[in-house]
């Protein structure tokens, strides 16, 4: 592709990818669906939570995302203390020989939120094991700058809770830990359609990560198409310089010069 | 002191091997025989007794028969409420193989003498939350574009249905075809049946299969014994794969899920237990009970993908007891008499391998039965009645087509089930 409709890689905690896709594995219905869905989505990236899959067993999860060559980021999912989710993430290391972590602390099984006190002790005593840390936050801005100040490789805002599908509820919010973060922002949780990922990238989120929202469609390796297309037109707007909003109509051809057909 | 009686309250009972006969030497004619089945579950029992029943000669060999994941199931003969929208092609060999069990039951019944706690209640679906309510109504509007048989029922309905169940439930459904069955009490009836058929059980694990000419010769055990027989069956979960002397070009990709599942009995005085299976959603997570006759009420089960760990797990236990008690507030009374734990043996596509390897695959006379996995006990006897058709040289039922033995070995010509077929009038935008 050239000029204008380039798709820059994206570069995160030290890597590179074409994809600005990256994918949760939780509900997926099969194997064979999520091999579908892997080539579908393009995604290069996908989540495993260590607590839910042992790395051993062979025929895994593991082995089809190794297949495809897709990079497995261990998450620390059901953790819900920060020294839980220390050791998750160290058991992981081991099992897997990766340096970066998925950081998740939940507060509670009924909202799946972010503990925040818990969440940034761990970033921070991960970052200091040498950790690269990619924590899934609320949408507040100052607990965002406090997770990048305590070195943490990318912030990971949920949009609505886990699983919700209820799309980015606060905008603004977004807008404003992109504004500050000088680390990638990636849209964590909540997306329920396209639409919602491509908001992602128009408030200037750099990737998305999509669970729920293939792994439960009814049609999940279309829908992973659809996420595909929708990060990239999202990209693609963010850079296109939208028009500003206007109250009453500006006609799109003029209206002086007409030709006379009568 | 007096010592007060104690019982293990936890420990699963031990399969009925007993009735099965004791286990036999391989020796004189026991070395040469007509079909060797490799796997003693209720796939191969029921395999053997089908073929034992045409008057072949049966050899089952498995070092601790039912000692897998037939003990623990539940045995929901469920295809209605188990439909996925992504696994929509296993919906047809589910209901094909509910077809089957009519027929089965009554065979079963008459040549073992034993009950199988067959019960054709139905079964009533709930939701906990009205998040899962959605949910339930997407399943149902599944159901209505699959022509399957599903009916909403009020909360009051439901209640009259089961009057255990929690009155702030946010919705229910009925299944009337989905039925459940004692798979123990199947095992029970499936051991004595096949002994009294003919049917010899040697204790002992099949390590290799072995070939000539590309046909079967028969199958060496771990002893360094070799069984002669012109047909095996592999009837193993999810071990078959480890056999050696399988074809290179065959792929089994098997893998255990682990499940954990609870036995519960009502005790007199106390509340009773469901009268149908019911199976719950509770904040999205799914639970089941399964009533007996005899008073024992099954809770599960997890799905997990922790290989082939034995361990029952505290989370697992508190999670099922506390979703169960949401839906059922009875449960607490239960007197809790097992923790299980077993594993499902699935392929990548949650289907069945079923049926002889077809010919220039290098093993004529070999037929597949594993890859059941959450479903065993209902495919059980669509899968014996393949293996008969199989070792006899007859067609199989049609609804296993799709589900044949070399669906992942490319190079044996096998095409992979499409994983998601377009379902009828797609759904109502959201």
């Amino acid at each position: 592709m050239s000029g204008s409709d380039a798709l820059a890689p994206l570069a995160l905690a030290g890597r590179q990818f074409r994809s600005r896709l990256l994918l949760g594995t939780g509900g997926i219905p099969n194997l064979a669906v999520l091999e579908r869905v892997l080539e579908a989505s393009g995604a290069e990236v996908a989540t495993v939570a260590l607590r839910r899959v042992d790395p051993e067993a062979r025929g895994s999860i593991l082995d089809v995302l190794a297949r495809h060559r897709v990079e497995v980021l261990p998450n620390t999912a059901g953790c819900y203390t920060a020294a839980e989710a220390v050791l998750t993430a160290q058991l992981a290391r081991e099992a897997l020989g990766t340096d970066w972590v998925k950081l998740e602390v939940v507060a509670d099984d009924r909202t799946l939120l972010p503990d925040p006190l818990e969440l940034l002790e761990a970033a921070e005593q991960l970052c200091a094991l040498g950790f690269l840390v990619l924590p899934y936050t609320t949408d507040d801005p100052v607990l965002a700058r406090h997770l990048e100040q305590v070195g943490c490789a990318a912030v990971m805002p949920l949009g609505a809770p886990i699983g919700s599908g209820l799309g980015i509820r606060n905008p603004h919010n977004i807008e404003l830990i992109v504004e500050q973060a000088r680390v990638p922002v990636v849209l964590d949780a909540g997306i329920g359609t396209a639409s919602d990922a491509a908001l992602a990238l128009e408030l200037g989120c750099d990737a998305v990560l999509v669970a729920s929202a293939i792994t439960r469609a009814e049609d999940p390796p279309a829908m992973a198409a659809a996420m595909r297309r929708a990060v990239e037109a999202g990209y693609l707007a963010r850079r296109a310089g939208r028009i500003p909003p206007r109250t009453l109509a500006r006609a799109s051809s003029p209206r002086t010069g007409l030709a006379r057909l009568a | 002191m007096p010592s007060s009686p104690t019982r293990s309250a936890v420990t699963p009972s031990a399969p009925p091997l007993d009735l099965l006969g004791p286990p036999l030497d391989p020796v004189g004619s026991l070395r040469r025989t007509d079909v060797v089945v490799l796997g003693g579950g209720i796939i191969g029992l029921a395999a053997a007794w089908s073929l034992a029943e045409q008057d072949h000669q049966v050899v089952l060999v498995d070092p601790a028969p039912l000692s897998g994941a037939s003990w623990v199931a539940a045995g929901m003969l469920a295809p209605v409420s188990e439909l996925h929208a992504a696994e929509a092609p296993l919906v047809g060999l589910g209901l094909a193989a509910l077809e089957h069990w009519p027929a089965f039951a009554q065979a079963l019944t008459e040549a073992s003498g034993l009950d199988l706690g067959l019960r054709t209640e139905g079964t009533v679906l709930v939701a906990a939350t009205p998040d899962d309510h959605r949910a339930l109504l997407e399943l149902l509007d599944l159901h209505r574009r699959l022509g399957l048989a599903s009916q909403p029922l009020t909360r009051r309905e439901a209640r009259q249905l089961e009057p255990g169940l929690a009155p702030g439930l946010a919705g229910a459904l009925l299944i009337p075809g989905d039925h459940h069955v004692d798979p123990r009490l199947v095992a029970r009836a499936l051991a004595l049946a096949a002994r009294r058929a003919g049917v010899r059980w040697v204790a002992a694990a099949g390590s290799a299969l072995r070939c000539r000419r590309g046909a079967v010769e028969g199958l060496v055990l771990d002893s360094g014994v070799h069984l002669d027989a012109p047909a095996v069956v592999l009837a193993a979960g999810w071990r078959s794969a480890a056999v050696d002397g399988l074809p290179p070009t065959l792929r089994l990709p098997l893998r255990p899920v682990k499940g954990q599942i609870l036995r519960l009995a009502t005790r007199t005085g106390t509340v009773e237990g469901p009268r149908h299976c019911i199976r719950a959603l509770v904040e999205g997570a799914p639970v089941y009970l399964v009533p007996r006759r005899s008073g024992e009420v099954v809770l599960g089960a997890t799905s997990e993908e922790q290989g082939a760990d034995p361990t029952p797990t505290a989370g697992a236990l508190y999670e099922l007891l506390r979703d169960a008690v949401a839906v059922v507030p009875g449960v607490r009374e239960l007197e809790l008499t097992e923790v299980g734990v077993g594993h499902r043996p699935a392929t990548p596509d949650h289907g069945p391998l079923v049926g002889p390897l077809p010919a220039g695959s290098g093993a004529d006379g070999l037929v597949l039965a594993v890859g059941h996995h959450r479903n065993g006990v209902l495919l059980c006897p669509i899968t014996a009645e393949a293996v008969r058709a199989a070792v006899e040289g007859d067609p199989l039922p049609d609804a296993l087509g799709p589900f044949g033995p070399t669906r992942f070995s490319p190079d044996l010509g096998g095409a992979t089930l499409e994983a998601w077929t377009p379902l009828p009038e797609g759904p109502a935008p959201r």
